[in-house]
């Protein structure tokens, strides 16, 4: 197996989501925390991509942020390229190497910065270059490699439609040479056809430049276009892992299966299915056991008490009882 | 005759730069019972055209020419007070976020009663009854006794669910859905199109379901307009639109939707992006794009003509062009 | 397109262009800064030549008047000083006072709100309380109890050295809360943008995504509301000088000159203390509806 960039090790991170504490002193209410990821373990290989999918609220963007060592964990670790993440972060050489994507193409991009400062902020920053002539070459060649203009650098964000701001966004992630890029919902605001632009535009860019991915997205079938390895999340955490082929040929996991049934898809014209019913439960108070057996098709006692460990079957892991017993059909 | 008849829309925006022209001649029927999809990229006009249909376009917004005519009478240069009957009691809307057609400040019981009996003669009693039999038709749990809640008790689900009875209640010919599950996740977006899709049926009401969701349209419309820059690029019955779509633009369109059956190493792609209002190009809109654009293309506007079994706003298909 | 055709394509001054009231205030605005800040070279009298003032000229009426002179546009006070050269004079020394006490009260606003808004937490809490409790005592009051006290810590003949600074610094103190609320709003908005994210992930430091992220985002609004505080600044410096703890006679603002007058308003001269109470107004009343229509065209909402 080849080198391995990012690795987690039963990393959860909580949040405090107690009233302000006068507020908490006054109602006599306990601190409350919030688990947005819960014990999540998974490793990416250099040059590959790993996906994370799962519905509002499920803790993608905690995973995102802790990835890139934005949000410490509360528990377990994460280690870049063999070392911890913030002995990695402290290191300007390291923490180069790694930058992110993000989802909002109106947000991500400082609507008071050229297009040219913003592409050229993590090149002074790091010091990479320091020639002024040799940052303007640096960022034609950045803008003109995700399909823009080396002149586009002169004008504003808001002259760029969300497709090619996203493309922005992506050049500036470009400028640090990272080897790792976390891009958290990158194509969630676009529309299809952009999204196609941009989807095509990030393979291209990992294969010449050997990048590799952690992908985040809510949409099952931009994730199978993506990865070569899937992690599904419901409720913080990872409930089946494995080769992306594997998980989408047979799906396991019950919650997988939902998904995978709940996408409407152009081949289901004038076919009618029934929905799986219920809704994600609050991370605040999550159900018993298997946080997925209110709405699980499933479910039975050991469900409601106990908490599925991760089992293998095949390359895939998945939390679930049903499928550890076999009484899956 | 169909129930809504839209001929040759067209919605401008007076600006000091000029007039924008939003929507450029528009033409399309949603008969009874019929379900029809817009689709569109982002500032294709899918909205406006919702919006001049339920007479909500915002100013300077105004319909500039064409009419729309509902039952075969005009609703287009309706005044005001004329046009706010026919809104809620022939006319429904939904839009994508539940807050903004609900109001925080009353109990969703409230507001469905008020809805009722604006439209309907019934008395307090049987208006909140029949509130309680909407809130259970869309699949609230309890009804009875949430009835009294307000909205921000419910979640993004529910709260679209009770939109969808607000919409209905009064039971209108029409329903207009302006990306009614975009804000919701995967799993309660099948739950919330099983849910209109079924209710509709059973009350043999119309709809124009706008999204940019071509799998939502897939599962649900019967036909489906497709949208580029203003304009309509091909209108016809889904399946055929999905699987043997005839415009060139709806040809890549459906190519660049990545698909969970197959995986393909490079998703089809269409360069460059939809035009602004202010630079719409001549002749046919999608020209500069287009992978089979010839001379005729950047001169003349095409209108919508027959294309096999859907009808697409492209030369290719004029009667006596050699077909590629 | 360059940065002067730009600006005259933009939305900003075509919506300058079509209001009235902002042309009208801009014009009455800019004739006020600009016959203060030139006063010394083109007003008819220089007030603080005593050599040139003579008891005989006092109580001149204005030249419209059956006993005015020419020579005294709007009259004469009492000690024979010119009252046009007088107010022209006395508004150089509001706007100086109104203006570096709103860039004092800016610098500490700006500082405080930025960090309060991006630090969040503790800092957050203790600086926001600190401002709380500074805004519910009036500006006014908080300048009388700043000017009370260095009156009594600094010896007199420091007095009317730094009377002016003193001044400045208690009327700056006053408004600095306001504008630190204001960034601190802004700032809670912006630090939760992704652009502030893409930054964080390079391992910029806090001062640098504050200052050359944040800071250009949210001076926007905090800079309406100065335009704004500008003409209050100068009201409370009046108030203050009329209330006589202000600027001393030797250096008489527009307060000083109200307060003078208003000893002769009910013995006929009531145009010592009438005009520079109408020139008071006039650039108050301008700067405030300039603010007014600053702050609505800069707000994309309401275009
Ligand atoms: N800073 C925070 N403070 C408190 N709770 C938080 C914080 N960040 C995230 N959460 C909570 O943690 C859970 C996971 O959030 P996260 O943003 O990772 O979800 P996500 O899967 O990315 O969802 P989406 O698809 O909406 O982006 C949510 O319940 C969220 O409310
Ligand atoms: N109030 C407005 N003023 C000017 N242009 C507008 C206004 N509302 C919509 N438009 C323009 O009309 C076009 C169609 O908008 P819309 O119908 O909202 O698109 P969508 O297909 O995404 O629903 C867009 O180019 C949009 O910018
Ligand atoms: S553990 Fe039980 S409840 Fe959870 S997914 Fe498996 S069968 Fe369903
Ligand atoms: S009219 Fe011409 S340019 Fe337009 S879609 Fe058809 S072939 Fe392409
Ligand atoms: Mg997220
Ligand atoms: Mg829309």
């Amino acid at each position: 197996m080849s080198e391995i960039v990012l690795d987690a090790v039963e990393v959860s991170r909580d949040f405090d989501v107690s009233k302000p504490w006068l507020q908490r002193v006054v109602s006599r209410e306990p601190k409350r925390t919030l688990r947005a990821v819960d014990n999540v373990s998974f490793a990416i290989s250099r040059g590959t991509t790993l996906s994370l999918v799962g519905e509002s609220g499920c803790g993608k963007s905690t995973v995102a942020r802790l990835a890139v060592g934005l949000y410490a964990p509360s528990g377990g670790e994460i280690r870049f390229e063999g070392q911890p993440l913030s002995a990695a972060r402290a290191q300007a050489a390291l923490r180069r190497r790694m930058n992110m994507i993000f989802q909002d193409p109106y947000a991500s991009l400082n609507p008071r910065w050229r297009v040219r400062d913003i592409v050229a902020e993590p090149i002074r920053a790091f010091g990479l270059l320091t020639a002024r002539d040799a940052i303007t070459a640096r960022v034609g060649e950045l803008l003109t490699q995700v399909g823009l203009a080396p002149a586009d650098g002169e004008k504003y964000p808001h002259e760029f439609s969300g497709g090619q701001r996203q493309r922005i966004s992506i050049a500036r992630a470009l400028s640090s040479e990272p080897e790792f890029l976390v891009c958290d919902e990158p194509t969630s605001a676009l529309d299809v056809s952009v999204q196609a632009q941009i989807l095509n535009l990030m393979r291209d860019l990992q294969q010449r430049l050997g990048l590799t991915y952690l992908f985040i997205s809510h949409n099952l079938a931009v994730v199978r276009h993506m990865s070569d390895r899937l992690g599904v999340m419901y409720l913080g955490r990872i409930v089946e892992l494995g080769p992306g082929e594997d998980v989408f040929r047979t799906p396991r996991h019950p919650y997988t299966r939902l998904l995978l049934d709940a996408i409407p898809d152009l081949d289901m014209v004038g076919k009618s299915r029934t929905p799986v019913g219920g809704e994600v439960p609050s991370p605040i108070d999550p159900p018993s056991g298997c946080t997925f057996h209110p709405r699980c098709p499933l479910a039975n006692d050991r469900c409601r008490r106990e908490k599925p460990a991760h089992t293998k079957h095949g390359n895939v892991l998945v939390a679930c009882h049903a499928v550890e017993e076999g009484r899956t059909a | 005759m169909p129930l809504l008849e839209v001929q040759n829309l067209t919605v401008e925006f007076p600006t000091r730069r000029g007039v924008l022209r939003a929507l450029d001649g528009i033409s399309f029927d949603i008969n009874a019972g019929e379900v029809l999809g817009v689709v569109g990229e982002s500032g294709a006009g899918k909205s406006l055209t919702g919006a001049a249909i339920i007479g909500l376009l915002e100013p300077p917004g105004r319909v500039a020419g064409g009419q729309i005519l509902l039952n075969g009478s005009r609703i287009d240069n309706l005044s005001r007070d004329k046009l706010r009957p026919i809104r809620g009691k022939q006319i429904g809307a939904i839009f994508q976020d539940p807050l903004t057609t609900l109001n925080p400040l009353y109990s969703v019981g409230r507001q469905l009663v008020e809805t009722i009996q604006t439209h309907l003669k019934l008395s307090d009693r049987d208006a909140r009854e029949r509130a309680v039999q909407w809130l259970e038709e869309v699949g609230i749990p309890a009804a009875r006794q949430r009835i009294d809640a307000y909205p921000h008790e419910f979640s993004g689900g529910m709260r679209q669910r009770v939109v969808i009875a607000l919409a209905l209640c009064a039971e209108p010919r029409l329903v207009i859905a302006d990306e009614p599950t975009t804000a919701l996740d995967v799993s309660i977006q099948a739950q919330i199109i099983a849910l209109l899709r079924g209710l509709t049926r059973d009350h043999g009401t119309s709809v124009m379901l706008v999204t940019h969701d071509m799998g939502v349209i897939a599962e649900t419309a019967d036909r489906v307009a497709v949208m580029y820059a203003g304009r309509i690029a091909e209108i016809g019955p889904v399946r055929d639109v999905v699987k043997h779509p005839a415009h060139p633009y709806t040809e890549g369109l459906m190519g660049s939707i990545p698909s969970l059956e197959h995986r393909v190493e490079r998703l089809r792609q269409i360069d460059g992006a939809m035009p602004r209002l202010t630079a719409i190009p001549r002749g046919c809109a999608f020209n500069p794009r287009c992978p089979k654009v010839f001379d005729r293309c950047r001169n003349d506007r095409p209108e919508l003509m027959e294309a096999g079994v859907t009808r697409a706003a492209c030369w290719l298909y004029a009667r006596g062009a050699a077909h590629v | 397109m360059n940065a002067v055709a730009r600006f005259i394509d933009s939305d900003f001054l075509y919506s300058f262009r079509r209001s009235p009231v902002a042309i009208i205030s801009a014009l009455v605005a800019l004739v006020c800064v600009f016959g203060a800040i030139l006063s010394p070279w083109i007003a008819p009298h220089d007030p603080f030549d005593l050599a040139s003032l003579s008891l005989m000229d006092s109580f001149k009426p204005p030249a419209f008047m059956a006993d005015g002179e020419n020579a005294y546009l709007l009259g004469t006070d009492d000690q024979g000083r010119d009252l046009l050269s007088g107010i022209m004079y006395g508004t150089r020394i509001s706007l100086f006072v109104g203006v570096l006490a709103i860039g004092f009260a800016l610098a500490v606003g700006i500082t405080v709100g930025l960090v309060a808004g991006y630090m969040g937490g503790t800092v957050d809490a203790v600086l926001m309380r600190i401002a709380d409790v500074q805004l519910t005592f009036p500006a006014i009051l908080i300048a009388l109890l700043v000017d009370g006290v260095v009156r009594a810590v600094l010896p007199r003949e420091f007095h009317e050295k730094i009377e002016i600074y003193v001044l400045v610094f208690a009327i700056g103190i006053a408004r600095w809360p306001q504008f630190a609320r204001t960034v601190r709003g802004s700032t809670l908005v912006e630090r939760g943008r992704e652009y502030v994210m893409a930054a964080q992930v390079i391992g910029l430091s806090r001062a640098r995504i504050m200052i050359s992220h944040i800071l250009p985002n949210v001076l926007g609004p905090v800079l309406v509301i100065a335009t704004l505080n500008l003409g209050l600044a100068i009201l409370d410096e009046a108030t203050l000088s009329f209330l006589g703890v202000g600027l001393p006679p030797t250096q008489p603002s527009l307060g000083t000159l109200i307060r003078i007058g208003n000893d002769f308003l009910f013995s006929g001269e009531w145009w010592v203390t009438i005009f520079p109470g109408i020139a008071l107004a006039l650039m108050v009343l301008s700067i405030n509806l300039l603010g007014d229509w600053l702050r609505d065209a800069l707000n994309p909402r309401l275009r």
